[in-house]
């Protein structure tokens, strides 16, 4: 059986993932990175996707939370920046509670 | 509040009331699970929030290192290097139940990794032993992070669905019903009235006889 786990960056860094038995793939162009996610989807039940990716294939990513699997992590990109994440994580809280919980405290 | 668009009668005023207890009794339910998700979900995010600024510190470093062996390292045997995993994370990958919401749950067993790594020491750098040991320790807390970051997504999803249900049955619902029921009962009560003051007119008029 195939690995369950996949990377998705736009650069390089996916390789870095694959030493420790991800299966990495990467895509700069983000027409072909959505076609690519929309496969790995079905695939894998867990993807890793690199935060400058993110916000191309929010809409999919999204399509993804109605079911248990695929789950979907964003992670730094190369450059180390993680604002999806951080920004998908506010709008929950903001969501539900009404007010961010996580940046008051801080 | 528009009122529905019913019948006057004994029987329909019998059934709005049975709707009624149906509809409190429902949205006193559905209020008591929206609080209990809601106390959850602040537990959940916290932990993600904590667990996901931990990995994102290791995770930096451990790319940076990455980056520093890409780069003075000859691009073929770099690629060869990587292309063989040195560990694998065994991990299970499961459903539970949280209020009701279906969730993953991604339990990792011990990794299994060889000490050796696919490449020879003179080939590449030490950044690229020190990105590929700390990777492969990553992805197990990775997974956890996964875990519990789709958790929070969905139930902060099924918190809204749930909110909806419980205005709808606090604001639209609920109020429509009872003002029905006393559209209901002030019609029957006008033709009990109607009824009585015929029976008099008609005594009076007996009597007069």
């Amino acid at each position: 059986m195939a690995s369950k786990l996949a990377m998705m960056a736009s650069g390089e860094s996916a390789l870095a993932f694959k030493a420790a038995g991800v299966d990495a793939y990467y895509e700069r162009d983000a027409e072909k990175a959505r076609e690519t996610f929309k496969k790995l989807a079905k695939k894998y039940s867990v993807i890793f996707v690199a935060d400058d990716l993110a916000e191309v294939l929010s809409d999919l990513i999204e399509r993804t939370l109605e079911k248990p699997y695929p789950v979907v992590v964003t992670v730094p990109d190369a450059n180390g920046n993680s604002e999806y994440a951080a920004k998908k994580l506010k709008e929950e809280s903001e969501r539900v509670l009404g007010i961010d919980v996580l940046s008051q405290r801080n | 509040m528009a009122r529905l668009n019913v019948n006057p009668t004994r029987m329909e005023l019998k059934k709005l009331k049975a709707r009624l207890s149906t509809a409190t009794r429902g949205h006193k339910l559905l209020k008591d699970k929206s609080d209990e998700m809601i106390r959850r979900f602040s537990v959940i995010i916290r932990e993600n929030k904590r667990l996901r600024s931990e990995l994102e510190g290791q995770l930096k470093d451990c790319l940076g290192a990455f980056a520093f062996a890409r780069s003075t390292a000859p691009a073929e045997d770099f690629y060869k290097a990587f292309s063989l995993p040195v560990s694998t994370v065994n991990a299970e990958f499961s459903e539970t139940d949280v209020m009701g919401v279906v969730v993953p749950k991604i339990t990792v067993s011990e990794s299994t990794s060889d000490e050796d790594y696919p490449y020879a020491f003179a080939e590449l750098t030490s950044e690229a032993d020190y990105s590929v040991k700390k990777i492969s320790a990553l992805v197990g807390d990775l997974l956890k992070l996964a875990e519990i970051e789709k958790t929070a997504a969905m139930l902060a999803t099924e918190i809204e669905r749930n909110k909806r249900r419980v205005n709808a049955l606090e604001y639209i619902m609920i109020p429509q019903i009872e003002e029905t029921i006393a559209y209901i009962k002030s019609k029957l009560d006008e033709n009990e009235r109607a009824a009585t003051t015929r029976l008099m007119k008609v005594k009076s008029m007996i009597e007069q006889r």
